[in-house]
């Protein structure tokens, strides 16, 4: 076990040494030095040879133990991403202070997403081949064509502006609950369709094995046998997409936190690209694929754990 | 041919491959068919948008820029969208956002498939180092959240000169969707491509003496062809989403209509009452994503050998 995840951890380098230096090709070399962007068109030569310095764009690329993707990889191991191009704030305070409202709007939406849908598709998955599996299958594909964006759109004009049953916007005066329901709410309904499919067919899958027939011939109740047998069965893909699902909960929900204002990391996102500020989304791709790749792992290990046929080679 | 054999023949029922098999059961099921004559009307209607502008016909979405009454005219016979902010025709500017959203989805296809297929046939044919090579590739990709992977791209990529081309408005739009989306099939080709290269026929082709790329280009891409089609038919419509999220964001066509504009200019329409626009582009991007989802599942169920005994 030991063995195993250090031998995983060791693969992790290369993936994130692949994504320092994606990030680094594309805003560095591709994007390129935009000392103009910064400074404005009417600064001095002085003020531009400042900038480039404290940005390290006067340094080489690639060929040089001073080179500019050297400390590209010292900044990221050591989460120092330098200040932001806007308005000169250190990029990791950013961040900091943007985690927090992020993951209060993601975690009870992720939560709801998952009881939700997993609970229905026990259900739907029980009444297999009847007309609600078949208008459940139906309305699954319908939810999964309507855009997130009119999800949020329609959502936010007909319950908070139009009937007034939630705040329309973010205020700091509010209680949490009060503003973050709406969101929260419009975030489930508009994941429930892909997942409820997904998981209806991870429960289809168990329920034609034997053991549910033998828990049915044994006389157990439905949902002992659902609750029970079927769910615990069912866990490696459920973990799967529950393990991955986290390290987007720390990136916050880009439209939802834009159209609520809520001021989490999709919405530093959202700004970040408004000023085409390079060194925030450089630095939260580098975190987001951090993380990606802890969770990887972690799921790897959780499949031990639920399932002993699972081997660690 | 003695008269046993001629009698054989006839007795013998006709074969079918698995295309026509397969094109025989999705035939049969009607919901299905329905989705694919919608598609089929997304597609005219595309190439009558670029027929239109090729020869420069002044008709129905090419004059999606006139002035057709009052701002905000809500929805009536004569305009059954009703007019946006400037009196244009809300219905012609959703028919020009269809050319649009399927030109994005359809070269960023081409351009996953394009890298996606050939690396996943290599690394999965030739193992070794290009495997582990290419697979740290993907991995590496693949493990950037995906949103944030296409808005970097489509971020760094705009107003781009890219082999002295200007990347303007949608061509950076489908130059990033495509660049950061061939992670899935590539890894979906690799897999079946270690499957079949050690099954009998791969192994007769050899010992004919075939060359690798032959046998890749004519022996296994066919086999696995299925796959490419099933995985294009259900990507289509997550390019069409992202290409409306991408404009939604700004990062997108600036001067002509789209669906992702259009719902950012409802976005502040909205709360004054202007919902026409909207839902137009709602109900646009609604049916064409319904139809595809609908259709690639079938299209799944009756290309794939392994579910046929349901």
């Amino acid at each position: 076990m030991i063995a195993y995840i250090i031998r995983r951890l060791l693969y992790t380098i290369p993936i994130v040494f692949g994504v320092l230096l994606l990030t680094f090709v594309l805003f560095n070399v591709v994007g390129g030095d935009v000392t103009d962007q910064i400074a404005g068109k009417a600064a001095s030569k002085e003020t531009r040879e400042e900038i480039r310095r404290e940005y390290g764009w006067d340094k080489p690329l690639f060929l040089s133990l001073d080179s500019q993707f050297r400390h590209h990889l010292q900044n990221a191991v050591t989460f120092d991403f330098g200040r932001s191009w806007s308005d000169r704030e250190l990029v990791i305070d950013k961040i900091r202070r943007g985690a927090g409202p992020s993951l209060s709007l993601t975690i009870p939406m992720f939560l709801g997403t998952l009881v939700v849908s997993v609970s229905l598709a026990l259900v739907v998955a029980f009444l297999r081949g009847t007309i609600i599996d078949i208008l459940a299958v139906l309305l699954c594909v319908a939810g999964m064509s309507i855009p997130f964006l009119s999800f949020i759109l329609f959502g936010q004009y007909f319950l908070a502006f139009k009937w007034g049953l939630f705040p329309v916007f973010f205020s700091p005066d509010l209680a949490m609950v009060q503003y973050l329901a709406l969101p929260v709410l419009i975030g489930i309904a508009a994941g429930l369709g892909g997942n409820l499919r997904f998981y209806r067919t991870v429960m289809l899958d168990e329920m034609r094995s034997d053991y549910v027939r033998t828990a049915f011939a044994k006389g157990l109740n439905a949902g002992r046998v659902l609750f029970k047998h079927v769910l615990k069965n069912a866990m490696i893909p459920i973990i799967t997409r529950v393990v991955l699902a986290i390290p987007f909960l720390f990136l916050g929900s880009l439209l939802l936190e834009r159209f609520f204002g809520i001021p989490g990391l999709g919405y530093l996102m959202i700004e970040a690209i408004g000023g085409r500020d390079f060194q925030v989304i450089g630095a939260m791709t580098y975190i987001g694929a951090l993380l990606f790749v802890v969770f990887n792992l972690i799921t790897d290990i959780c499949y031990c754990l639920v399932d002993p046929r699972v081997s660690l080679e | 041919m003695n008269e046993q054999d001629v009698k054989l023949k006839k007795e013998l029922p006709k074969g079918r491959g698995l295309w026509a098999d397969g094109l025989r059961r999705l035939r049969r099921r009607r919901l299905a068919m329905v989705s694919f004559g919608i598609i089929i009307v997304y597609l005219l209607l595309t190439g009558f948008v670029y027929v239109t502008e090729i020869f420069d016909w002044q008709i129905g979405p090419a004059r999606w820029d006139e002035k057709v009454g009052s701002e905000y005219e809500p929805p009536s016979t004569a305009n059954i969208f009703g007019t946006d902010f400037l009196g244009r025709s809300v219905l012609r500017k959703t028919l020009y956002g269809v050319k649009i959203s399927i030109t994005v989805a359809f070269w960023a296809s081409v351009i996953s498939l394009g890298i996606g297929v050939p690396l996943g046939a290599i690394a999965g044919y030739f193992r070794g180092f290009v495997d582990e090579i290419i697979v740290w590739l993907y991995t590496t990709l693949g493990s950037i959240p995906y949103i944030l992977l296409i808005l970097a791209f489509a971020l760094v990529l705009r107003e781009k000169n890219l082999f002295g081309y200007k990347l303007t408005g949608i061509t950076a739009v489908y130059l990033a969707i495509g660049l950061t989306s061939w992670v899935g099939i590539c890894r979906l080709i690799r897999g079946e491509v270690i499957k079949h290269k050690n099954r009998e026929y791969v192994l007769a082709a050899r010992s004919y003496g075939c060359a690798n790329s032959r046998i890749i280009l004519k022996h296994i891409i066919p086999n696995v062809f299925h796959i490419i089609i099933i995985n294009f038919s259900l990507r289509f419509v997550s390019f069409i989403q992202a290409e409306v999220i991408l404009s939604f964001l700004g990062l997108g066509e600036k001067t002509r209509p789209s669906w992702g504009a259009m719902i950012d200019t409802a976005r502040l329409d909205l709360p004054k009452g202007y919902w026409w626009e909207m839902t137009a582009a709602t109900v646009a991007i609604f049916f064409i994503s319904l139809a595809l989802n609908i259709f690639g599942d079938a299209l799944r169920d009756s290309l794939d050998p392994k579910l046929r005994i349901q």
